[in-house]
């Protein structure tokens, strides 16, 4: 079984792009499936709340 | 002048549908500027630095939307805040949200994927490209300000699990023909490339491409990864994997100078590959490194794909880049037309790393030249908005950026800087670089060339001439098309190059002392 930086090399990729939307559309031109997030940082972006919240879950 | 700023809650934007909201704010008649940025801390330190400050911003969070704006009178500034619901709605409408808002939601919907790709605020990324890499998912990180420990954490991880970090700081990869970020269209072939500069790699591929040849994959590795800090860590894996690739003939490395223990460590690595090896780290090949190695040694960009191309396509040698007579003679022609103060080179580059390798031609060449982003600490400019002698910036650097689009996006900064340098008699030459390819303006051009025009009448009505020199970076498979691109720069009256080195020996050329000409 192929590794998964092997993978990247000879298998279509499949990416999750968490971030500017310009980077999905231009994989969606040269027709690699690609799924966008609009991310927003959680706990309103407070590090000290994110950590609390990392440990609740 | 008259100022004024609204806070709004809750209401997080990307870095990009920012700027689309504020170009539609900056049109609105009688505004000098406005910016519209999330309540980070540095954004908020930049905001003190323009004079607003007060327990309102203060107070604000990462993901409150700051709006501010100069104008000519109070109900001018007005108007614009009054707007801005107007144009968050017309942003929206150019491109539409999406349904997913974390990496975990991702993972549902592509359960398959096999790579995630980050562009996010750098002290967020750690902990989202860690929860990637522990979903065994290969990580694009183009994000840059993030701790260099946080990023040898990411590698260290990445490779004890068998999976690649590209980034941060990662600008251009291309894996199996996909550009990924800010990649050209290029044909797919044989030669691999691994580089920790997105522009560097840019210029490689598409060099290789104009001149009939293909990349198997071209490696991002992000501009830290050659520091001693990380050591190389994605430099080596990504070597690994295309010396194992049935498609890779020979392997590239174009990088800027890398750390000493890690320029070592690297050569021994090179030094064992199966695949034959070119290595250009911009500059001669370091002095404590014996060259009889069997790699290829390469001092510029072009010098590497030539070397790369010769090895790929099994033919003679031929020499390295140099000026033709016909260009010898246009260098003359050119002087010709300087008024008897014109005499400095001014570059405004959008490549970090085209920046590095127009210093390096020309110190090479005995010119002294000053920068934001020097080869050598005494060149340092000491404020990088005012040029001194020859000088050379590096209009992506983060004094620029914070804050602001990148001038690959947005030319509007480097347009400004074009109009300030033609106030000054001296200046003879004004050097530029416009890169083409996805995710790059779609008119880099276009953007600029009104500036062009105006800055080269000015030096005119002097009894002068402004000699502008570019390289154009790209395709023409690009998305901006290269003919298109290069024949609005010809019929401005600029020198175009199809290379930033040539662009480099041709400012050279120019700058001979009048004895030698």
């Amino acid at each position: 079984m192929q590794n998964k930086i092997e993978e990247l090399l000879h298998e279509p990729l499949v990416v999750i792009n968490v971030g500017l939307k310009g980077f999905a559309e231009s994989l969606e031109q040269q027709e690699v499936e690609v799924v966008q997030i609009d991310w927003v940082p959680p706990a309103g972006g407070d590090p000290e709340m994110i950590d609390l919240l990392e440990r609740l879950l | 002048m008259a100022t004024g700023f609204i806070v709004r809650k809750n209401q997080y934007y990307d870095s990009v549908f920012l700027m689309g909201v504020n170009n539609r704010l900056s049109q609105i008649q009688g505004v000098q500027q406005t910016a519209v940025l999330m309540a980070s801390e540095k954004n908020k330190e930049l905001l003190v630095n323009f004079g607003l400050h007060g327990e309102e911003i203060e107070s604000a969070q990462p993901n409150d939307l700051i709006v501010t704006v100069i104008a000519e009178t109070p109900q001018i500034v007005e108007t614009v805040l009054a707007n801005l619901d107007q144009a968050l709605i017309s942003q929206e409408a150019s491109a539409p949200a999406s349904h997913l808002h974390s990496l975990e939601e991702g993972l549902v919907e592509k359960p398959f994927a096999n790579l995630a790709a980050f562009s996010i605020p750098g002290e967020y990324v750690y902990r989202e490209a860690m929860k990637a890499l522990e979903a065994n998912l290969n990580v694009f990180i183009f994000s840059s300000n993030v701790p260099l420990e946080e990023e040898l954490k990411l590698k260290q991880f990445a490779s004890e699990h068998k999976l690649l970090v590209m980034g941060p700081d990662c600008g251009t990869s291309i894996l199996g023909g996909v550009g990924i970020g800010f990649a050209n269209v290029v044909r797919n072939g044989t030669i691999g490339v691994i580089g920790p500069s997105g522009t560097g790699l840019q210029e490689f591929t598409s060099q290789v491409h104009n001149a009939g040849y293909g990349i198997s994959h071209a490696f991002g590795t992000g501009s830290h990864d050659l520091s001693d800090e990380i050591g190389g860590v994605t430099t080596l894996m990504a070597l690994d994997a295309l010396e194992t690739d049935e498609q890779t003939e020979v392997i590239a490395i174009v990088a800027k100078p890398p750390g000493q223990k890690t320029l070592h460590h690297l050569v021994a690595r090179l030094k064992n590959c199966t695949r034959p090896v070119v290595a250009c780290f911009l500059g001669t090949p370091p002095e404590d490194v014996n060259t009889n190695s069997g790699i290829l040694w390469a001092r510029m960009i072009d010098d590497a794909v030539l070397s790369a191309i010769q090895v790929s396509g099994k033919r003679e040698s031929t020499p390295g880049i140099q000026l033709t007579e016909t260009e010898h003679g246009l260098a003359r022609q050119t002087r010709a037309k300087w008024s008897s103060e014109q005499c400095y080179l001014r570059g405004l580059l959008a490549g970090g790393t085209f920046c590095h390798q127009s210093q390096q031609i020309l110190l090479e060449a005995g010119i002294e030249v000053y920068s934001n982003a020097p080869l050598k600490p005494q060149y340092k400019l000491t404020h990088p908005d005012h040029s001194y002698k020859h000088t050379l910036i590096d209009m992506g650097d983060d004094a620029y950026t914070l804050g602001k689009p990148h001038p690959m996006i947005d030319g509007t900064m480097r347009k400004q800087r074009i109009l300030a340098e033609s106030y000054d008699p001296s200046v003879a030459i004004l050097l530029l670089d416009f890169i083409l390819g996805y995710n790059a303006s779609m008119d880099p051009v276009g953007e600029l060339l009104d500036a062009i025009v105006e800055a080269k009448q000015r030096m005119q009505q002097h009894a002068g001439d402004l000699a502008v020199v570019a390289s154009i970076c790209g395709t023409q498979e690009d998305p901006q098309e290269l003919d298109l691109q290069a024949k609005l720069l010809q019929e401005a009256g600029v020198i175009l190059f199809h290379s930033n080195a040539k662009a480099s020996l041709f400012c050279c050329e120019l700058l001979k002392p009048a004895k030698e000409v």
